[in-house]
Parts: C-alpha cells; structure tokens; sequence
C-alpha cells in the first residue's frame, strides 16, 4: 500500500469547485479523500469511472470530483447508478450516500442493489443525522440521542446498515470510520476490486448537527469517540453481546463473491441470441 | 413503401416494436396494469438485440435507471400507468432538467388513485404536463390507433434527443390492448434521430450551454468529458448556482427550448374545419369514437370539423385558435372531467362556446354520445 502524502489525490480533484461546503470537523472530506485515494490504489481510470450521490451533505462530494459525476434525487443515487451500470457495464460506478439518503428514502434501493449483487461500490457517509436540514434524527441515530425532530430522544431502534446489506446479499462489506482513515482506504480499495456489489459504512462526524445537540464535543472528541468505540471483527469475535453494547464493530464483515448481475445479464443476451428462453 | 409487412399487433406490443426500430436499448421497468405487456416484450426482445432489461424494484427506481441509462449513453425508456406515472414524477422532473432524453409510455388507467386499472380513461392529460414541480417545458404524443402507436414512440425517440427532453407517450388503455394491422416498414426507410456529440474539446466544452435552439449537447458518462450533472439549478458548466440572472436563464430555457420549437414539435390531423360551424377536438382512443360522430353529423348535412392533436404538449395555442375561430361551437370529448377543454377554453378566450363531453364511467364515449352533443348545438 501506498504511503501518506505519495498519493497525488489534487489529480482527482476540481480544483476550481473548493473549497468545499462542509463546517470545520465535518468527515466527509476525509471520507472523500480515503476515496480518491482508494481509486488511485486501484488504478481505475478517471474518464470510466463515475461517481453517484444522493441528496445531503455527504452527496455533495459528487461536484469536488474529477469524474464524470452525478447528484441525484434524494436517496436514489444507487437506482441511477443501476441505470448507468446495466446501460454500459464497462464503467466503474461509486455511490456516495448519507445514512438517511441510504437506508430511510433510499432504502428499498439499496436492499435490492445488494440482493442483485450489481457491480456498485456504495459508500455510506454515516453522520447519525440529517445534517443538510439541519438535525433530524436519521434511521441510524442511537436510541435515546437527541435530534431537532426528537427532542426528548430518539425511540426508534437505530439500523445496523452493514448486517442489513449482507443479509441482502452484498458480496463484499466493511465498516470503518473517519478517524482510522487508512484502514477505511483499505476497505474501499478492496471494495472497488470486488466484482459485485460492495458497502462500506463509513462512520464519520456531524459536530454542527449531532455532536452539539448531543453534547459529544467538537470534532476532535467525536473522532476520538468513533476510534474508542470501534472493536476489530476479531476482538468482537471473543466478546458477549453485553461487553459489545455501544461499541461498533469495524474490519472486513463479509467478502463472499458471486455473480455480479450486469454480467448474470450477458449471459441473458447468450441465452436471447441462441434462441433460448420462453 | 416498397419493403412494408403488415402485421396484426397490440398497442402496447407496437409502442416496444417502435421502441426498438428508433434504437431503445435500455429498459427499466415496473409491472403495472395496463402497461405491463411493454415490459414484458421488452424483457423478451432486447436481448436479442443486445440491449439490456431490468426490472426494478419500484416505479421510482425504473424512472431513475432510465435517467442513468440514458446519461451512459443508451437510449432508454420505461412504461407505466396512472399511479406509477405519479411515482415518476420527481425523477421526471431531474431528467427534464438535466435536459436527460427519455421516453415514458402512460398507458392511461381510469384514476384517481387505484381507481379501476383495467378501464380505459384520459385522466393524466395536465398531469402529463404539470405533473413534477417548478416550471418547465415537456412534449407529450397522443395516438389514436395501433399503427400510430408505433410512428409516435419512434417519434417520441427522435424529439427526446432532438431536443433533449423526456417524451410521454400518452395512451390509453383502449389503444394499448387493441389489436389492429400495422404496417412495418423496412428499418432502413425510418428517420432515426442520434443524439449529437460534443464537438467542443474536451476541458472546453460547457455541456449545459443552448445551441441556436435553446438546446444544450451533453457528453455521455464514459466520454470523457469528466462533467457534473445535478437537480440544483445549474449553469452552463453544470455546477450549482443562485446567480438571480443565471438561475432565470435555466429556468426559463426549460420552457423556451419547447415554445420556441413548437412548429417542428407539433402535430395535429385537421379534417373539414374550413365550412365547419362547430369543432369536434379528440384526441387519442377517444378520436376513433369522434371522427366517426363527425362522418355521422356530415351525413346529417351538418357543418362539423374534426381537430386531433397528435402532439398534445406543447399546447398549440394558435392552430387552435386559428381551428376554432369564428365557429359556434368546439365539443371537445374526452375520458375525464374536461382536462383538455380547460386548455381550449383558454385559447378560446370567450369567443367560442366550448362543450366538454365528459365520461369518468370508466367506459369509453361512443359515437352516438358525441353525436347527440353535436346535434345539441343547433
Ligand atoms: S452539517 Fe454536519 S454533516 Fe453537514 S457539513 Fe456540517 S458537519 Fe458536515
């Protein structure tokens, strides 16, 4: 693996849209760059590979990167992206969605992307709120934090997105957080080689929205939060249920490959073209 | 045409059969009544021609692939009925504005809501036009037989790229799941419009920039061209703005590109309007029932015309006028609660007496109804 610094990530940036519009000690910029340089690990080509974002603050990264890039409809991004990679398989296409984008709105979409196993690499920015509307609690804000829309706590069971992938049928899923940023570039890397659908939840800080109406501190202590209650799929392997309370767990949670469906869908055209089906 | 086959076909099969001869290779779909044998044909043909099918997991979601699709450089289109083509409506709205070409079959069902799914109606005629947010200019095509299915949806195909625009294809349910002989032509004999490649460098080129027809000439995804597509307003290079006079630039564009080119755009058949004292205006399945009213009113010795807008949106206000100016009378039969005699009312402006003949039974007008409403006049 490339080292720090080695990656020229300015190359994968329009320069002339910074700066960007994130606060101070927002994630997503770091989330952005474990990207870029994810796609430079990767060698994959500026011109064939595009990005596909949602509506939030999350989906505004589509606009800083030098590709062909697309910001959707709120929480469609992944059903846009289908249509991008069932019309041309050859390219490379990365989704950029926001936990209420992804699993509230967007919800149904991402269920069947991951059932079809179509060759997207989703990357959900999980802030734990709606930060672009200013902090409304999201499907995945803990139980009893506080939100401008709960504001005596949330009652909802918060969703736990990487299991909800995987039981759907992503081939490849990992979570990681904005605070181990080069482990988080490792994931996407191995995501963006997996030939099928790819999710990564990358937990990352809202300190305008979240942190200051739940009191977590500036971004700095969020950060240092997101490492402390991170446990390693190995460690989490040795602990009960109870010593896992409040913590995530982050690593490789699943890589199984199968069938990527764009290409389950030549082997249709196959089947079409010899006179076959019906 | 030397190279014709006739064949017997259904409406919604001559509407995919168009679809492929104008170059569809991309179709993301919903099963909804009384659409759903487009989809089916469509996941059984292309295929075979190498084009792609998908079935997606909800009305939303088709209309957002076909956007996709189309920006990698497919030409696409998805077909629904009533309470789907409300669900399209924001991703509608998006392709519209990211000036995305698309077509969109509504095999019209009886509404509101679930309403009878299996009755013909013409309920969705302003929601064709008016149907997503904010303001903007759409071209919605309305035939009234088999054969013109399949005309209108490769036409539907040309005009989407032409002016980079999505097209509805506004039929009906009588229209869809008739049966009539059409006649095919050979491919070769077909104008089929491309859509048109930058020819600015790359680095250079402003992919929302209007051409002399108010009409911008976007890359694909893969060209690249490296550009940004997004539903914020934006300008000429694409990126977001709320520069007052930028953001009223592109709005009204949307609108414009439409007006503008309504000459090129608009189609209507007109029939005996010259002597005419009174004006039959139909339009879709409903027209069958109209024309022959007209011919029966013609045998009576009355002075009736027919007008049929084939190209519904945009609204011709001046042939309709100029069709209508000076007569008694123009009834306008349809399938809903006068939607479209709102519009000749308009353009009407009180000079004529317009007459709507409605029908919401969820069966069709026949033509002794339209009749008796012409003899009413008098
Ligand atoms: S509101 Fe929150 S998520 Fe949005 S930019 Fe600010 S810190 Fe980031």
């Amino acid at each position: 693996m490339a080292i720090a610094g080695k990656i020229p990530t300015r190359k994968y940036l329009r320069q002339d849209r910074l700066p960007h519009i994130w606060c101070p000690g927002c994630g997503h910029g770091i989330v952005m760059q474990a990207l870029v340089r994810a796609i430079h690990n990767v060698g994959l080509s500026q011109d064939k590979t595009v990005i596909v974002s949602g509506i939030g603050c999350s989906s505004r990264a589509s606009g800083y990167m030098d590709f062909d890039t697309i910001h959707t409809t709120h929480g469609r991004a992944l059903a846009f992206a289908t249509g991008i990679k069932m019309a041309n398989p050859e390219l490379n296409v990365i989704v950029m969605t926001g936990d209420g984008d992804a699993s509230a709105i967007g919800g149904n979409h991402l269920i069947h992307a991951a059932r079809r196993n179509i060759g997207i690499t989703c990357i959900c920015l999980n802030n734990n709120i709606y930060g672009m509307t200013s902090g409304q609690f999201s499907p995945t804000t803990p139980e009893c934090a506080l939100a401008t829309t709960a504001p005596y706590g949330v009652i909802d069971p918060s969703f736990d997105l990487c299991k909800l992938v995987q039981a759907a049928g992503a081939s490849y899923v990992a979570r990681g957080t904005a605070m181990q940023a080069r482990m988080l570039e490792k994931y996407i890397t191995n995501a963006l080689k997996n030939d099928g659908f790819s999710f990564i939840e990358a937990i990352d800080q809202c300190p305008t929205y979240f942190g200051r109406k739940n009191k977590l501190g500036d971004a700095y202590a969020m950060m240092k939060r997101q490492q402390e209650t991170s446990v390693s799929v190995s460690k989490a392997a040795a602990m009960t249920p109870a010593e896992l309370e409040g913590k995530q767990v982050v690593g490789e949670l699943w890589n199984s490959p199968r069938p990527e469906y764009a290409k389950s869908y030549d082997q249709v055209i196959a089947k079409a073209q010899q006179g076959g089906g019906r | 045409m030397p190279n014709q086959s006739r064949v017997l076909m259904q409406g919604n099969e001559a509407i995919l059969e168009g679809a492929l001869a104008a170059g569809m290779r991309f179709y993301a779909g919903y099963p909804i009544t009384p659409s759903t044998e487009i989809a089916e044909l469509a996941a059984e043909r292309l295929p075979k021609v190498g084009g792609r099918f998908i079935q997606m997991e909800d009305e939303i979601a088709s209309m957002a692939a076909v956007v996709g699709g189309s920006l990698a450089g497919v030409k696409s289109m998805t077909a629904t009925s009533g309470p789907g083509f409300s669900l399209k409506q924001e991703n509608l709205g998006y392709a519209i504005h990211g000036d995305i070409p698309c077509v969109v079959i509504n095999v019209q069902r009886m509404g509101p809501s679930t309403g009878l799914p299996t009755s013909p109606a013409q309920g969705d005629m302003q929601q064709a036009r008016f149907g997503s947010h904010g303001d903007y200019g759409i071209i919605a095509l309305t035939p009234s037989s088999v054969s013109e299915a399949y005309y209108l949806t490769i036409r539907a195909f040309n005009l989407s790229e032409q002016f980079r625009v999505p097209v509805i294809l506004l039929t009906d349910e009588v229209i869809g799941h008739m049966r009539e002989a059409v006649s095919l032509p050979d491919p070769s004999e077909l104008t089929v419009a491309e859509r048109r490649k930058p020819t600015a460098p790359k680095g250079e080129h402003k992919p929302f920039a209007p051409d002399a027809k108010g009409v911008p000439t976007l890359p694909n995804f893969g060209d690249g061209y490296r550009f940004h597509v997004t539903g914020l307003i934006h300008a000429e290079d694409g990126f977001a703005t709320s520069n007052p006079k930028l953001v009223d630039q592109a709005v009204r564009r949307l609108t414009n590109k439409i007006t503008d080119n309504i000459d090129e755009i608009y189609e209507a058949e007109q029939r005996e309007i010259a002597d005419a004292d009174i004006v039959v205006f139909s339009y879709g399945g409903t027209a069958r029932a109209a024309r022959r009213a007209v011919r029966m009113a013609r045998e009576k010795g009355l002075k009736v015309g027919f007008y049929r807008p084939i190209t519904i949106w945009p609204f011709h206000d001046e042939m309709v006028r100029n069709a209508i100016a000076g007569k008694k009378a123009v009834i306008i039969p349809e399938l809903n609660l006068g939607q479209m005699a709102r519009e000749v009312e308009r353009v009407a402006h009180g000079t004529t007496t317009v007459i709507p003949v409605t029908k919401v039974t969820g069966e069709i007008l026949t033509p002794a109804e339209i009749l008796a409403a012409i003899e009413e006049v008098r």
